[in-house]
């Protein structure tokens, strides 16, 4: 599903050129659940954001269900994030102006789903994350557990193959963790493949395969028996 | 995206901030407003002006001593004239230009006409009983100047209204005999009532015949001869006539200018097109000013939501998303701005005349036109950048951004 071959990723500061990837390869299957982990400033970020086509790599090739994505236009990517990759972020990043509701229902937006059809695709997801009576509040009046699973909710609407969650239990208390975690599995029992950038052990303990990073390098990439 | 979406979604962001808003708003709501009253006051007046010169008599020629080589406009009576123009010059025009349908004798002066221990000091026009004619005057009672008066030169006067008001208060002035510069005249008429003409009280004016105006004012000039033509197709031709016969009485010089009332009215009419476009464009000076203040709020909305521009660009929002998002945003904010300020704009341009009555406004469908039209045009052109900016924004450092 995801092949990554030989990417580099330099950022230009100033006069100094900073090397973010050096020489990243990596394949994905589909229907996998994957923990990329390592120390903060190793990259992991990095790589995620070029799997979720935000960002493009300096150099290397990126195939994402086939397709090569570092010779597509801005508007291609925006496409591919929309329809095939959810994002779940440490920080929710749900739009405060708007109800859990319109939230979820972002995404459909951009990919020209009728207003009517929205409610009816974003009502049943905010149902299956346990927030059924909660739809019309906004993010600021939601727990930090009930946020993550708006996002969560957000992310799957599109019924997207690939969900990428970006340290999704960072800001969590371990419970709503737990119950974030268990979401996440659930939907890789049922086919979707997951990313999980994270620091914590227990978090990828209950991943199949651990892939560490650092320094911009993988460091090994174990498949758990 | 479609487009109503889109819309929505730049309304919701307006509303959330709603006094920011309104202070953006009033940059383009002065702006269009001022745009429309300035405008409408300077087309006001041109309707103004062009109604009362109309008022004064169509199809009329007048002829003043002096040659002016400006053609139209107004000309100062001019000083040391070569040739004067004389009453003799008058009747040979009335003989000989036959296009004309008069051809009037007038001497213009100031006096002060006395009538018991009353004085006041008015304008004396000298003329003959076509005069009535070309300018559309009538009398209330008694008559105005006849030929025979003209002839032998009598001392006798026809009071303006107010003159007559304010010598003899309710009597009746008929037959008395009032002083006008040391002269005894007798009163033989009084004008119907006609206010004001270009500023000019046409009440405040009395009247005597044109040769007993010479002998008041010691001249043997006129001050000019108003002529007029039947009609206004007959202008050009009867100019040209006037001026062979003139030009054969003063000795083949061309010592005299006519003007036609068709010029002098074009020729306001121009002014007031300049006027009116000057202060139409001062307005839109402010306009411009409202532009930069949306401009400049836009710009600080695509910086507060630069994290909300990283979480549509991650959940699939195209550039040109994000950019429509912004600019009809701005054209949202200059076009309801551009409507509240036709409405204030047209309203005080409606109320202005009650208040002020010297003031008189027309508001034209143009101006309207072009206000809003000028200020969707200023959404645009000012939310362009603003919208650039927020569109090519790099969606990780947006989502990173605090």
């Amino acid at each position: 599903m995801i092949e990554l071959a030989e990417i580099t990723k330099t950022y230009r500061m100033g006069e100094v050129d900073f090397t973010v990837l050096s020489g990243v390869s990596l394949k994905v299957q589909s229907g996998e659940l994957i923990a990329i982990m390592g120390p903060s400033g190793s990259g992991k970020s990095t790589i995620m954001n070029i799997i979720g086509c935000l960002d493009r790599p300096t150099s290397g090739t990126y195939r994402f269900e086939d397709r090569e994505i570092d010779t597509m236009t801005d508007d291609e990517l925006a496409s591919i994030r929309n329809a095939k990759i959810g994002f779940v972020f440490q920080t929710f990043n749900l739009l405060t102006r708007f109800s859990a509701l319109k939230n979820v229902e972002v995404p459909l937006i951009y990919s020209g789903v009728p207003a009517r059809l929205r409610k009816e695709r974003a009502v049943p997801l905010l149902e299956k994350v346990g927030l059924a009576d909660r739809m019309h509040h906004k993010p600021t009046e939601l727990s930090g557990g009930q946020q993550q699973r708006v996002a969560i909710a957000r992310a799957l609407v599109n019924n997207p193959p690939l969900l990428l969650a970006d340290e999704p239990t960072g800001n969590l208390d371990s419970r709503s963790g737990e119950d974030i975690l268990k979401i996440l599995t659930g939907l890789n029992e049922q086919g979707v493949t997951v990313i999980i950038v994270t620091h914590d052990q227990n978090v990828a303990a209950r991943c199949k395969r651990i892939i560490n990073v650092k320094d911009g390098q993988i460091l090994n990439d174990q498949v758990r028996a | 995206m479609n487009f109503i979406e889109t819309f929505r979604v730049a309304f919701e962001a307006i509303l959330s901030n709603k006094v920011r808003s309104g202070l953006t708003m009033l940059g383009v709501i002065i702006g269009v407003m001022a745009v429309i009253l300035l405008v409408s006051i300077g087309e006001g007046a041109r309707v103004y002006i062009t109604k009362e010169l109309t008022g004064l008599g169509t199809n009329l020629l007048i002829i003043q001593p002096g040659k002016t080589t400006a053609s139209g406009g107004f000309h100062p009576p001019s000083a040391g004239t070569v040739r004067k123009l004389t009453y003799d010059d008058a009747l040979a025009l009335r003989r000989r230009a036959w296009l004309l349908t008069d051809a009037v004798p007038i001497v213009l002066g100031s006096g002060r006409i006395k009538f018991m221990n009353l004085g006041r000091d008015v304008m004396v026009i000298g003329a003959t009983p076509e005069f009535q004619r070309v300018r559309n005057l009538f009398v209330d009672s008694g008559n105005y100047i006849t030929q025979s008066d003209v002839d032998s030169k009598m001392k006798i006067v026809v009071l303006g209204a107010k003159v007559k008001q304010e010598l003899f208060g309710d009597q009746n002035p008929l037959g008395k005999v009032v002083m006008l510069s040391d002269a005894r005249y007798r009163v033989v008429g009084v004008m119907r009532k006609k206010g004001t003409s270009l500023g000019m009280d046409v009440d405040d004016i009395v009247y005597v015949p044109v040769t007993s105006g010479q002998e008041l004012f010691d001249t043997d000039s006129l001050f000019e001869i108003i002529a007029s033509t039947p009609r206004a197709e007959d202008v050009e031709r009867a100019t040209a006539q006037m001026k062979d016969i003139l030009m054969k009485r003063h000795a083949h010089k061309e010592d005299f200018t006519i003007q036609t009332q068709g010029a002098i009215l074009s020729t306001m009419d121009t002014i007031l097109g300049v006027l009116t476009a000057v202060l139409g464009g001062i307005a839109g000076i402010s306009l411009v000013v409202g532009g930069i203040g949306i401009m400049n709020i836009m710009l600080v909305s695509v910086r507060e939501r630069t994290r909300e521009i990283g979480i549509r660009k991650a959940l699939g929002a195209r550039n040109r998303d994000i950019m429509a998002q912004f600019m009809i945003e701005a054209i949202t904010l200059s076009g309801a701005g551009g409507v509240i300020g036709i409405l204030l704009g047209v309203g005080l341009a409606l109320l202005i005349p009650m208040f002020v009555t010297v003031l008189p406004t027309s508001v034209s469908a143009w101006s309207i036109i072009m206000a809003f039209t000028f200020s969707g045009a200023v959404g645009v052109f000012f939310g362009v950048y603003p919208a650039r900016r927020a569109a090519l924004q790099d969606p990780i450092q947006a989502l990173r951004y605090e």
